[in-house]
């Protein structure tokens, strides 16, 4: 997801649009006919072989889906989902091969039968290193199942598991058992229970007691079937003592109708661990007078069982058509950590309702918010953001930094803080700002002989300095990289 | 270089400036000088290509070329360089990499290849020693809690690094106390070579003592109602504006 080379066919493909990941690859696929009911999801769960245990975690969240209520009070307009007009599960196959897909390992450096040539081809024209010699461990995710994930048997050595949510539910059925649904039960909000109950894949990673997880571990996301909805789990547990870096990158061909990604992701640390986990979100962002582009509706939230356990969010979020998304952070330890550094661009007709909830349980805990919102063209971007002191949490202390800026005069930028704090020792600390690119600066370097599109590409990554320089290196160059694509043309 | 005829530019719909002429030949340091509301600031806009300042009539021929023809970007490109009455500051964006993009897309615009990355850094550092420049404002976001006599300086040793044919400075000395007045000054006079033309826009006669210019016109109205060579300038510190004003 670093690299930037593409194929000279997928090349050509892509000249004529700012979209570089919109390509769609051709393939045979099995995939489920479109709706969803009990029988569908029972065929989900039966095609990966679960156990009982798994098939009644879904059945459950799905009765529980049947009873909620589409949310619709962010501000964002999108008209009313029809569920039965997605489908639920789709794999790649591989149509010259007589074995039929089990989703269990089939090579040595973690792949499987669902790592299809044209997969393959997919995954390196996006610059995802699906193969072992690049410096990250990949879980890559194509539609419903993953296709691989390298290193996997070197990160084994160090009792690191790092493998496939199906896979884990095979090997690991106790650990699952024991994480699963407890930092975001299904019956939490609309998109996680319906994710509960359809959950194609995910990642799943462990790492024991008194590790340093010696790679990022990373998962990509590909969406490439029209009307495929993708519905991963991830479940990141950190061990005592132990520490990971974990990133995630995704994206999807460029679609006339909206493409639902509901995913669910659960992180878990435990006494003096830390956990650092950066998405650069690239989906489809859809075009003007369509209904395209991915509705990005995810939940995200890690809870800091132990004391002094660490948690971080980075995020840098500049595709799809909607975002609803507030990776969170349940402050339970006594001197835990809660950081939240987010990037949300919005170009176009993009609308983001994005922000985090910090809830301090435990004594001196304490929680850092930077927000940095881009709105250009006819976008609209707000922040949305609790932050919760509990009566327990003596000396909690949170900083939260809102800052937003405008290009251009037709898109808008909101902001809700939400502060509730019960306890009187408690510090909280709100800074918001909001400016405009000021003509004065652009005229300031086009005098100097820069252009627009590079100015505004310059003054907007300056502005989110802050934030960038918490992501990881390569992916920090990729995010800037993605935010001067995605401004490009930005002023009329 | 520069030749303008018979300028006449609208601001908003206001005629401001009414029928400007002037040569400018290289190695030349020319002084526009008028009361506030004169048109000085409008001329210098104009002249970079700043949006709302409509050309109604006219021309400005630089080095053969109709200089209203070109965008911004591509003025600075054929070496128009305007020192800002109040240089912007741009958070978050180092001095150096705002340097080093701009000398590129000038090279770039002239069909050169990047500056290497070393000979950028060797540039860099002559050019502040130069201007006198302390080291780390160079690390520092553009003219970020600078002061004003930072400022000026780092928009003279932007000069000094894209090593425009011509340059304008828009009152560069307002504001500036006499140290800072003589710093700004000492860069630009170390910047005057036979090739290259400089315009200082002023309302003071002040920095006129630290920079010698060859011709001083006064602009009043939007028109230039006098020129002279520098003895002109004294004049008008003894005098005012006045008189000129009711010769007029």
């Amino acid at each position: 997801m670093c690299a930037v080379e593409t194929q000279p066919e997928v090349e050509d493909m892509l000249q004529s649009t700012y979209y570089r990941e919109g390509f769609y690859t051709e393939l045979s696929s099995d995939t489920l006919s479109k709706g969803i009911n009990v029988q569908v999801v029972r065929a989900i769960s039966a095609k990966r072989n679960e156990p009982e245990w798994m098939l009644e975690f879904r059945l459950k969240a799905f009765k529980q889906w049947l009873e909620m209520e589409e949310p619709h009070w962010l501000k964002a307009d999108y008209p009313e989902l029809n569920y039965q007009d997605y489908s639920y599960y789709s794999a790649p196959s591989c149509s010259s091969c007589d074995s039929a897909p089990n989703g269990e390992s089939g090579s040595d450096d973690g792949s499987n039968e669902f790592l299809t040539e044209e997969v393959e081809t997919a995954f390196e024209a996006l610059g995802v290193p699906v193969r072992e010699g690049s410096e990250v461990a990949v879980d890559a995710i194509f539609d419903s199942v993953s296709v691989t994930t390298t290193y996997r048997k070197e990160l084994q050595k160090l009792g690191i598991i790092f493998c496939s949510f199906s896979e884990a539910i095979q090997e690991y059925p106790d650990l699952v058992q024991q994480y699963l649904g407890t930092v975001v039960p299904p019956k939490d909000n609309f998109f996680a229970a319906l994710n509960a109950a359809v959950a194609s894949d995910g990642t799943f990673v462990y790492i024991p007691k008194g590790v340093r997880c010696p790679r990022e571990l990373s998962t990509y996301f590909r969406i490439n079937q029209a009307k495929t909805g993708q519905f991963e789990r991830t479940i990141l547990v950190a061990d005592q003592n132990s520490y990971v870096s974990y990133i995630e990158g995704c994206s999807a061909p460029m679609r006339d109708s909206y493409q639902l990604h509901a995913a669910v992701v659960e992180v878990i640390i435990h006494k003096n661990a830390e956990v650092k986990y950066s998405t650069v979100q690239n989906w489809f962002s859809g075009e003007e007078g369509s209904k395209g582009g991915i509705l990005n509706f995810v939940t995200k939230r890690a809870v800091c069982e132990g004391d002094h356990s660490k948690m971080s969010w980075t995020q840098s979020e500049t595709g799809s058509a909607i975002t609803w998304k507030y990776p969170s952070v349940i402050l339970k330890g006594d001197y835990s950590v809660g950081e939240f550094f987010s990037v949300a661009l919005t170009n176009g007709v993009q609308q983001a309702d994005t922000g985090t909830k910090m809830i301090h349980i435990g004594k001196h805990t304490r929680s850092t918010i930077i927000s940095k919102g881009i709105s250009a063209g006819k976008s609209q971007n707000s922040y949305r953001g609790l932050v919760k002191l509990t009566s327990n949490a003596e000396g909690a202390r949170n900083f939260t930094q809102c800052d937003s800026m405008l290009i251009g005069d037709e898109c808008g930028a909101h902001t809700f803080p939400y502060i509730e704090v019960k306890n009187p020792s408690a510090h909280v600390e709100h800074e918001a700002t909001t400016s405009r690119i000021g003509e004065d600066q652009l005229f300031y370097c086009v005098q100097r002989g820069i252009s627009e599109d590079n100015a505004i590409s310059m003054i907007v990554n300056g502005f989110c300095k802050d934030v960038f320089s918490e992501l990881p290196l390569e992916f920090a160059v990729e995010a800037q990289k993605l935010l001067s694509i995605s401004l490009e043309h930005s002023v009329g | 270089m520069l030749e303008i005829k018979d300028l006449h530019v609208s601001v908003e719909e206001n005629a401001i400036l009414k029928g400007i002429n002037l040569t400018v030949k290289p190695g030349e340091v020319h002084a526009i000088m008028g009361p506030n509301g004169s048109g000085k600031s409008t001329l210098s806009a104009t002249l970079a290509g700043k949006d709302d300042y409509q050309v109604d009539s006219g021309e400005i021929i630089f080095k053969g070329q109709d200089l209203t023809e070109l965008a911004p970007e591509e003025r600075a490109g054929e070496g128009v360089f305007l020192a800002f009455q109040y240089p912007v500051e741009i958070p978050g964006v180092s001095n150096k990499l705002f340097l080093n993009t701009a000398l590129n897309e000038i090279r770039g615009y002239r069909g050169l290849e990047p500056i290497d990355r070393f000979d950028f850094e060797d540039l860099l550092e002559e050019k502040a020693q130069l201007l006198k420049m302390r080291p780390h404002l160079l690390q520092r976001s553009v003219n970020e809690g600078f002061s004003g006599g930072e400022k000026k300086r780092n928009d003279i040793l932007q000069m000094a690094v894209l090593s425009p044919d011509l340059c304008i400075l828009d009152e560069t000395d307002s504001g500036l106390d006499i140290d800072a007045l003589k710093a700004v000054s000492e860069g630009v006079n170390a910047l005057q070579n036979e090739q290259r033309a400089f315009i200082l826009v002023t309302h003071y006669q002040r920095i006129l003592n630290y920079i010698k210019p060859d011709f001083v016109h006064v602009l009043y109205k939007g028109k230039i109602v006098k020129s002279g060579d520098h003895t002109l300038a004294h004049e008008l510190e003894e005098k005012g504006y006045g008189w000129i004003i009711d010769e007029e």
